[in-house]
């Protein structure tokens, strides 16, 4: 058979410009290692205060992002093996298991030396491996451990309760006293309100970013290409280079959108997606929808730090408020299923999309519990096409290839036989 | 007179159908898959063409299905075995709704719609437990041939209860039993009895709508056959040509592609000039 003619190209100024910026950022990681310039703050991704550190010019340090990092550079399974010999479980989390690894095996990777933290801020508890995770970095590597107790979404009003805002907004208050104590400096009120100022521009530079896939075709991919966006998003939100970022890819992303240019030659396929990518296979997992002309027009993985596309801007008036806001309500993570599931459904809708793909991954068995049952939801009971798959975000060990093109072949065999029936033809929409 | 080919590449055996201009079966062929797919491919294809008694030139159309579809380096194209299944069993059974295919290593559900599409799909993950391999490791187990296995689950009168529906460790729940005397034909009672039940709560996911139309290697068991009819609690189509359905349902679209060239039955025709893709070129 014929090369398929959508082999997907990550140029473009946006990957450059990534690269550029993430290098410099990873150059102040080993610095911090090698060297002992900053205080280095270990946080999890899922709503990341991100604000507080940089007012206290503390270097936020994502174990998340380096153990993903490590698999995209088909570097994590040694890490991960390590960690196994430790006695960490087959079934544990990789991303721990691969960060524990690091730890003990040097902490260099092909990217960065990561340094030790002074402070390790837990900052989401809905995951209760990752609350262990950090303890178990504690006791590892030392540093002070603070874990941020953040509610979960429980309320059905969609909105956290008085009572949690004021909780976090202390908690948030305690964090400031030990950062104090450890960098030595009280906070520069007026700095945070500048990076809260910041973060909620980044914010809503994103989320006009994110609108831009309603256009048809999508000129880029809300998952494949949104996930460059995402590490400059948690580790430079807040300052005046993030924003700068932001705004270049807005410009690149209007101007194709303006002339109807999308990632691959021909839009056949619009799809939202759900769960983390498998990133040891970024590019063979992506090959796998580019081939069919498939785009992917939303992405629930993209608001795992965040969801600033519904109306959310960070407000440098209230700014421990705002950040509060932020950790409980404003991003996916620390959100019900309920509101999973409207979240799902209003990017089908709104960004016009065929159908739905659910990647499980082994790993994070919290975050993929129930997507059975969202399969099941938005199948029969709002009639769109879902497809349900599983590898893993970070052991190359669970993907199996062949498994995997199997069912996203047939997949797209059935959206494009339903297509015919209906008489929209490929490509058209439904 | 024209033919189309279907060949289905399994990850046990591969099957090979050939049809004539009227849709009627000419020549068949099974062979096992072994190391070298290709090889595989390319043997059930002259098989096939043999039994037909046609020369590879009066074929119009080849559609290489399975997992070793990308192997059929003479195919015209490649369709998953989903959709071919879907398909092969809708041509045998027009009323098929909900397709249970068992092969090798894999078990699927497959929810179909009238004109023979695939409204959804589910498979086992990572697990044997349901397939053929299943099967073969417990006749093993007991010292039988896979194919005698299923006439002897019939006869079973008190089915034992298996503790795992694991490939690996069946082999040694099936000792323990015979170490305790359990007669061979109950174990085997056993062995089908849980391996319909984990298939039917697999297939579930999709909906099972009658008609259901059992399809793959494993249906030719008749133990199989029985135990998925019992829980169930109706009657399965099963086809003398079940066995082949995938290989059968891939000549069909190879037919299409041959005799109408763009069909609104064909999954795998746009109704547009389509790029260079996963079809090949059309």
């Amino acid at each position: 058979m014929a090369e398929p003619a959508t082999k997907t190209s990550y140029q473009g100024r946006m990957h450059l410009m990534q690269k550029e910026i993430m290098g410099r950022y990873f150059d102040r990681l080993t610095r911090a290692a090698e060297h002992g310039e900053g205080n280095a703050v270990y946080m999890l991704i899922s709503g990341n205060p991100v604000e507080l550190v940089l007012a206290f010019d503390m270097i936020p340090v994502y174990p998340e992002i380096n153990a993903l990092q490590l698999a995209v550079k088909k570097a994590s399974l040694p890490f991960i093996q390590k960690a196994e010999e430790m006695g960490y479980s087959m079934d544990n989390c990789a991303y721990v298991k691969a960060d524990v690894g690091l730890l003990f095996g040097g902490r260099k990777t092909p990217f960065a030396t990561i340094p030790l933290p002074s402070l390790i801020l837990c900052n989401y508890v809905g995951c209760n491996v990752y609350l262990q995770w950090f303890e178990h970095l504690a006791e590892y590597a030392g540093g002070n451990l603070y874990n941020l107790d953040i509610p979960f979404m429980r309320n059905p009003s969609d909105k956290p309760l008085a009572a949690d805002l004021a909780y976090v907004v202390r908690q948030l208050e305690e964090v400031i006293e030990i950062c104090e104590r450890i960098t030595r400096k009280k906070l520069d009120y007026a700095r945070l309100k500048r990076i809260v100022s910041l973060s909620g521009e980044t914010g809503e530079r994103w989320a006009k970013i994110k609108a831009l896939t309603k256009n048809i075709p999508s000129p880029f991919d809300a998952y494949f290409d949104s996930v460059t966006m995402m590490a400059p998003l948690y580790c430079l939100r807040g300052t005046e280079e993030g924003l700068r970022f932001f705004d270049a890819v807005y410009n690149e992303m209007e101007e194709k959108a303006r002339l109807g240019k999308g990632p691959l030659p021909a839009e056949r396929f619009r799809f939202v997606i759900e769960g983390p990518p498998p990133w040891p296979y970024l590019r063979t997992f992506r090959d796998l929808f580019s081939k069919w002309g498939a785009v992917a027009v939303a992405s629930t993985y993209s608001t795992v730090g965040g969801l600033w596309e519904f109306g959310f801007k960070h407000d440098s008036k209230r700014p421990l408020e705002s950040i509060a806001e932020h950790m409980l309500q404003w991003n996916l993570t620390n959100r019900n299923f309920l509101q999973r599931y409207e979240q799902i459904r209003r990017y089908v809708e709104d960004w016009a999309a065929d159908a739905l793909v659910i990647h499980s991954v082994k790993s994070c068995r919290l975050f993929s519990a129930g997507q059975g049952d969202m399969r099941e939801h938005f199948t029969k009971d709002l009639g769109i096409p879902t497809l349900l798959i599983e590898s893993d975000i970070e052991d190359p060990r669970y993907f199996s290839e062949a498994q995997m093109k199997n069912r996203v072949d047939a997949f797209f065999e059935s959206l494009e036989h339903k297509k015919i029936l209906h008489g929209t033809g490929a490509g058209g929409r439904a | 007179m024209t033919y189309a080919a279907g060949i289905d590449v399994g990850s046990t055996q591969t099957k090979g159908v050939i049809l004539d201009e009227r849709r009627a079966i000419v020549g068949r062929a099974l062979i096992d898959t072994g190391a070298n797919v290709t090889r595989a491919a390319e043997r059930c294809f002259a098989e096939a063409l043999r039994a037909a008694a046609i020369g590879r030139e009066g074929i119009a159309y080849v559609v290489g299905t399975g997992y070793g579809r990308y192997k059929v380096s003479f195919g015209d194209a490649q369709i998953t075995e989903i959709s071919c299944h879907a398909r092969g069993a809708n041509f045998l059974f027009p009323r098929t709704r909900t397709v249970i295919d068992m092969g090798g290593q894999d078990a699927k559900g497959i929810s179909v719609g009238e004109h023979g599409e695939v409204r959804d799909f589910v498979m086992n993950d990572k697990c044997a437990a349901g397939t053929g391999r299943f099967l073969a490791n417990a006749a093993e187990a007991v010292g039988l041939s896979l194919d005698d296995i299923g006439e002897l689950s019939l006869k079973a009168k008190n089915p034992v209860r298996l503790t795992t529906v694991c490939t690996v460790f069946v082999e040694s729940d099936i000792m323990s039993y015979l170490a305790q005397g359990k007669r061979i034909e109950d174990i085997l009672g056993g062995v089908h009895s849980a391996i319909a039940a984990r298939t039917i709560s697999l297939v579930r996911r999709v909906g099972i709508e009658p008609e259901v139309t059992f399809t793959g290697g494993v249906s030719r068991n008749v133990g199989m056959v029985r135990a998925l009819e019992e829980k169930l609690g109706m009657k399965l189509n099963v086809s003398p040509e079940s066995h082949f359905v995938g290989a059968l349902g891939a000549a069909l679209l190879a037919w299409e592609r041959a005799t109408k060239g763009v069909s609104s039955s064909d999954p795998g025709v746009s109704g547009q000039p389509r790029p260079a893709g996963p079809w090949g070129p059309a």
